[in-house]
């Protein structure tokens, strides 16, 4: 119970920080919903110019936009700032961390939880419904049930994805930006059907890294369509279990990187 | 109170004109030296710019695919190939992003440090930044570009006029773009804090310059609209239409200089809300 209240006071004191100053505080608001949108809109904007895009209507690929949307959301809400770490383990401020008597992830995610982020979350899931209304998905429990898990293994995933690539920095100061790559570029990959992308560039993305289950397979077997690129239709189900793999690796490497942590001496 | 004011002394009263150039090269050299010794970070950042080049390009020639007449919104595969590559590395040398200088500098109040040197703050910090902009384009244009030409058949300019227009519509491109993130980071002076208009900028400016897609993608009413009413084509999509000739010589020549029009009045608003900013600025700290 008492690491419970001190996690409880961490964040308390960022949410007060945080709407210390209201203005800034609602116009980030609204941009981070917008920001969710953009990447809806621009999927609408290239869909303008062609019918179809590597084999897929607008409507399939939304669905895969969908649960991109959601689930990246998620990941972005609750894990996200963990890329702040980079300047942590610059300014030395990860010392005052690491001295705590609480663990250094949760207390990091929760050091700075981003409210910000809070209606990306509603645009997300309303990405995922408009998607759902406009393909005609013939419902049976087993693709409820994928409909429940792709969207939250996906967030899984997306948080793994989130920790490995900040934790770069224990051993590369400034690696925030080769992170991003994998963080947005995952999202934007994955926003799109993968048979739009050079055969190996999609094969290390999709099968290598592991991004062609978060929500091309899941979506396939929603609409009930044969791969293209010749997975069976079983693979759709897959996702729980790539997330459980980036998961494990994120874990080890996140421990790995605390171990190599030398403060930085000043 | 009425006397005080914030206008600023000539450098050397007796060379003023010299003494300002060399001071404003000295400063572009800062800048130049400040950027080049953050090593690490360029090659993270040109990495994931390849990322972001693989990915934007692959859905673009996609589309092109699947268009009428496999060009859309006038482009050709090649075309698109080459907006995407060149506009990776540029999108560095405008540096859409990543300026926050000045507003945590308002926020902790050391701007007073600023204020009180003998040159403006408008023109000091354009200085580094165009510093910045002449490292970036030494070592960030170069690596993604490359890269497409190896995997992607890429345009090259058939006119002669296109690589100067190109130059000068770079130029122009830096100097809008840091007039922008000025005035978005000048908000701090009412707000205290800017994070909230810089996420809001982080996220118009890449759409509204053309960074996700083509800004001729949209309708065409909505794409004049954009070029005449704000600066934001002006900070990427120009310059990349002018090197890959989307359209006629006129044309071409005629968006340099809306572009042109554009980067002077969002600079001069700089300038102006600048002076506006120091006749209330109550500075923080203690």
């Amino acid at each position: 119970m008492g690491e419970l209240r001190a996690y409880a006071a961490l964040f308390g004191g960022r949410l007060r920080s945080a709407t210390a100053y209201r203005t800034s505080f609602a116009v980030e608001l609204l941009t981070n919903a917008a920001g969710t949108l953009v990447d809806v809109v621009s999927v609408f904007v290239l869909y303008r110019a062609a019918a179809y895009v590597g084999g897929f209507t607008l409507d399939e690929a939304l669905l895969m936009t969908g649960i991109t949307a959601f689930a990246f959301v998620l990941a972005d809400l609750t894990v996200g700032n963990i890329d702040q770490l980079e300047t942590y383990v610059r300014t030395g401020r990860l010392d005052a961390v690491l001295v705590r008597p609480l663990a250094v992830l949760p207390q990091l995610v929760l050091a700075d939880l981003p409210l910000r982020k809070l209606m990306r979350l509603a645009v997300g899931l309303s990405v995922l419904a408009l998607a759902l209304a406009r393909n005609d998905v013939d419902w049976t429990w087993a693709r409820v049930l994928l409909l429940v898990t792709a969207p939250i293994s996906g967030a899984v995933f997306f948080g793994a994805i989130f920790v490995l690539s900040a934790a770069s920095a224990f051993w590369w100061v400034d690696s925030g930006k080769l992170g991003h790559g994998f963080t947005y570029g995952g999202r934007d990959f994955t926003s799109y059907p993968i048979t739009v992308y050079g055969s190996w560039f999609r094969t290390l993305f999709a099968y290598g890294l592991g991004f062609g289950f978060v929500s091309y397979q899941p979506a396939l077997t929603l609409l009930g369509r044969a791969d293209p690129l010749g997975l069976p239709g079983w693979t759709g189900f897959l996702s729980p279990l790539v997330a459980l793999v980036a998961v494990a690796i994120a874990a080890v490497v996140w421990r790995l990187g605390v171990r190599h942590y030398r403060s930085t001496g000043s | 109170m009425n006397a005080i004011g914030a206008s600023v002394p000539p450098i050397s009263p007796r060379r003023p004109v010299s003494a300002s150039i060399a001071t404003f090269c000295a400063l572009i050299g800062s800048g130049f030296r400040r950027y080049a010794t953050y090593r690490q970070a360029t090659v993270a950042g040109t990495f994931t710019n390849i990322v972001f080049g693989f990915l934007r390009c692959y859905v673009l020639l996609a589309v092109a695919a699947g268009a009428a007449g496999n060009a859309p919104g006038g482009y050709d595969a090649r075309q698109l190939a080459t907006f995407v590559w060149v506009g990776q590395g540029l999108l560095n040398v405008v540096g859409l992003w990543g300026w926050v200088d000045l507003a945590d500098r308002i926020r902790t109040g050391d701007i007073v440090a600023d204020l009180v040197r003998p040159i403006s703050p408008v023109t000091a910090y354009l200085a580094a930044d165009l510093g910045r902009a002449a490292h970036a384009m030494l070592t960030r244009v170069g690596p993604p570009l490359l890269v497409g030409a190896l995997f992607f058949p890429l345009a090259t300019p058939t006119r002669w006029q296109t690589v100067p227009l190109f130059a000068v519509s770079v130029v122009l491109a830096v100097i809008g773009a840091f007039a922008c993130r000025y005035l978005v980071n000048a908000t701090a002076y009412w707000l205290d804090d800017a994070r909230g208009p810089l996420v809001f900028w982080t996220l118009g400016s890449g759409v509204l310059a053309g960074l996700y897609f083509p800004l001729r993608l949209l309708p065409d009413w909505l794409a004049v609209t954009l070029w005449v009413a704000t600066p934001l084509p002006g900070l990427l999509q120009t310059p990349l239409d002018v090197l890959i000739e989307r359209d006629g010589p006129a044309l071409q020549a005629g968006l340099v200089g809306l572009q042109a029009v554009w980067a002077v009045v969002m600079l001069a608003l700089a300038h102006w809300v600048q002076r506006r900013a120091e006749r209330r600025l109550v500075v923080q700290g203690g």
